[in-house]
């Protein structure tokens, strides 16, 4: 069955922080929806991810080096703060989880089919 | 192409599309092998004659012919399962074992139009891919054409085309039609592709004619296909009858120079009484199933125009009180604009000023019937110096040449 990806959008500078009402809202929503997912059979993975200042870009240098730069590799006000990959039978299938997930964070969800 | 081959072709290229990429699962396969029973068409009719059946002829030699090449082909997987598909007749739950009998290509045919258009009309693409796929796969046009419709380059009308396909096929779009409860929010992009076709060949972009009668012919023909698919869907009726009753007044928004000719100023008499007629009974028969929606209530509009032998009769206060319902339905400045001159008209000149205060300015900025609306306005309330400064920022958004002499005429008459 296809696979998708769905990703959450961030403002670039968000923090992780569940204290707040809304976050609490979200994350059970969210925590619902993977539920969901899991007795459809829709779920494949999904995760959280720490806010884009902690990443690392790394580029193979040719001859087995490295180089390493700190933070996200594309420098823009937004950045992926999670994602599902699920499976559903075609794109509208599709769609309608992603509308659903959107509807469960509280944000914007890109999708993109997996090749292959 | 002969007159005869060109004429089965505008009528049944789409509807044989439509069938072959239900058949072969792939909208490029589809494509070429109906290209290619077009081309032994023209080789074979003009001495054997047209067959009793075009239609069934093109489809079922587009069919064979795509056999054929995937048999000579078969290298590719997806091309595999294609061949295997066709050869077991088992491709999918909804398939008819009887397509093989000419006599049932009509029927099979008909559904797949509609399953066409939700696919090209799907709301995953922008609106002017949906555009450009609904012309090409179901209007039969060639890239070319519609690049020159759209007044863009072939070869981005090119990329714009095959990256719509090409997102259809990774994301997995299925060829099917949307259940009852998926139809309303799949029905309203489908609408709203065939009627900017329709605007788009009623009032061009821009360029020297004022309108491109091809593109609106294309509109209307996919409108009354999607009426004789759907009958029971009121909006569907509406956005038929809108485009007939916008139609009928063609011949006159235009005098013998090219000018653009006012409503009120057209010569009512030269109205086409035939889709008028036409018209007022799909206006009637959709209203009378009591489900307003954007395209019944703007063809009642139309209906209305249409009704009046002379401007001076023109039921004002009936089009004023449907642009009210149709402002509770879509709350939008463009709404608010045509409403407020159904103000003036009915009501005068500074009533229809007040009306229009409500709509935001900054909402409308860029808009250019906002901009000569109101400069129109401004004119018979008087106010002439104010009404010189909106008919020059009306000037400067006009791309249409034609319109643009007609602002620059009303300027200078001020």
């Amino acid at each position: 069955m296809p696979q998708y990806l769905l990703s959450v959008w961030h403002d670039a500078d968000y923090e992780l922080d569940f204290s707040t009402p809304d976050a609490q809202r979200q994350a059970a929503q969210v925590g619902a929806f993977n539920e969901e997912l899991q007795r459809s059979g829709s779920w494949v993975f999904a995760a959280g991810l720490h806010p884009a200042s902690s990443a690392t870009v790394v580029r193979a240098s040719g001859g087995g080096g490295v180089s390493m730069t700190d933070g996200p590799y594309a420098e823009t006000k937004e950045q992926m703060g999670g994602f599902w990959i699920v499976e559903a039978a075609d794109l509208d299938a599709a769609l309608q989880l992603a509308g659903r997930a959107a509807a469960a964070c509280e944000r914007p969800v890109e999708m993109r089919p997996v090749h292959g | 192409m002969s007159d005869a081959l060109e004429e089965v072709f505008r009528r049944e290229a789409g509807r044989c599309t439509a069938t072959l990429i239900r058949v072969l699962g792939d909208i490029d396969l589809a494509e070429d092998a109906v290209a290619e029973a077009f081309a032994i068409a023209a080789e074979q009719w003009p001495t054997r004659g047209v067959p009793p059946n075009p239609g069934g002829w093109i489809t079922t030699t587009a069919r064979n012919r795509a056999i054929d090449r995937l048999r000579r082909e078969s290298t590719r997987d997806d091309r595999h399962l294609a061949a295997h598909r066709l050869h077991t007749d088992t491709m999918d739950s909804d398939h008819n074992p009887e397509l093989d009998r000419l006599d049932d290509f009509v029927e099979v045919v008909a559904d797949d139009q509609l399953r066409l258009m939700f696919l090209c009309a799907h709301p995953a693409l922008a609106s002017d891919a949906q555009v450009a796929l609904i012309l090409r796969l179901l209007a039969g046009l060639s890239t070319e054409e519609i690049a020159r419709a759209f007044l863009v380059p072939e070869a981005t009308m090119a990329q714009r085309i095959v990256r719509a396909k090409r997102k259809l096929h990774d994301n997995h779009a299925s060829y099917r039609i949307p259940r009852a409860a998926e139809l309303p929010d799949r029905l309203a992009p489908v609408l709203a592709a065939v009627y900017l076709i329709y605007t788009e060949g009623h009032t061009a972009t821009s360029g020297p004619a004022l309108t491109r009668t091809d593109l609106s012919a294309e509109a209307i023909r996919l409108g009354r296909t999607l009426a004789e698919l759907m009958p029971d869907e009121p909006e569907v009726v509406g956005l038929l009858a809108l485009m007939l009753l916008t139609e009928c007044r063609r011949a006159t928004r235009t005098d013998s120079e090219g000018r653009l000719v006012r409503l009120s100023d057209q010569d009512r008499t030269r109205w086409d009484r035939a889709l008028i007629g036409e018209g007022h009974e799909l206006v009637r028969a959709c209203l009378r199933r009591n489900q307003p929606g954007l395209f019944q209530i703007q063809a009642a509009i139309a209906a209305v125009h249409a009704d009046a032998p002379t401007p001076g009769s023109t039921d004002w206060a009936q089009i004023l009180a449907l642009y009210d319902q149709l402002y509770v339905i879509r709350p939008d400045p463009v709404v608010a604009l045509n409403r407020a001159v159904a103000v003036a008209e009915a009501h005068g000149p500074d009533p229809g000023l007040a009306a229009l205060a409500e709509v935001d300015p900054a909402s409308v900025d860029h808009y250019q019937p906002y901009h000569a609306a109101r400069a129109d306005l401004l004119a018979r309330a008087g106010r002439h110096d104010e009404a010189g400064t909106a008919y020059d920022r009306a000037i400067e958004l006009t791309t249409n040449q034609v319109e643009r002499d007609f602002l620059i005429q009303r300027r200078s008459d001020l």
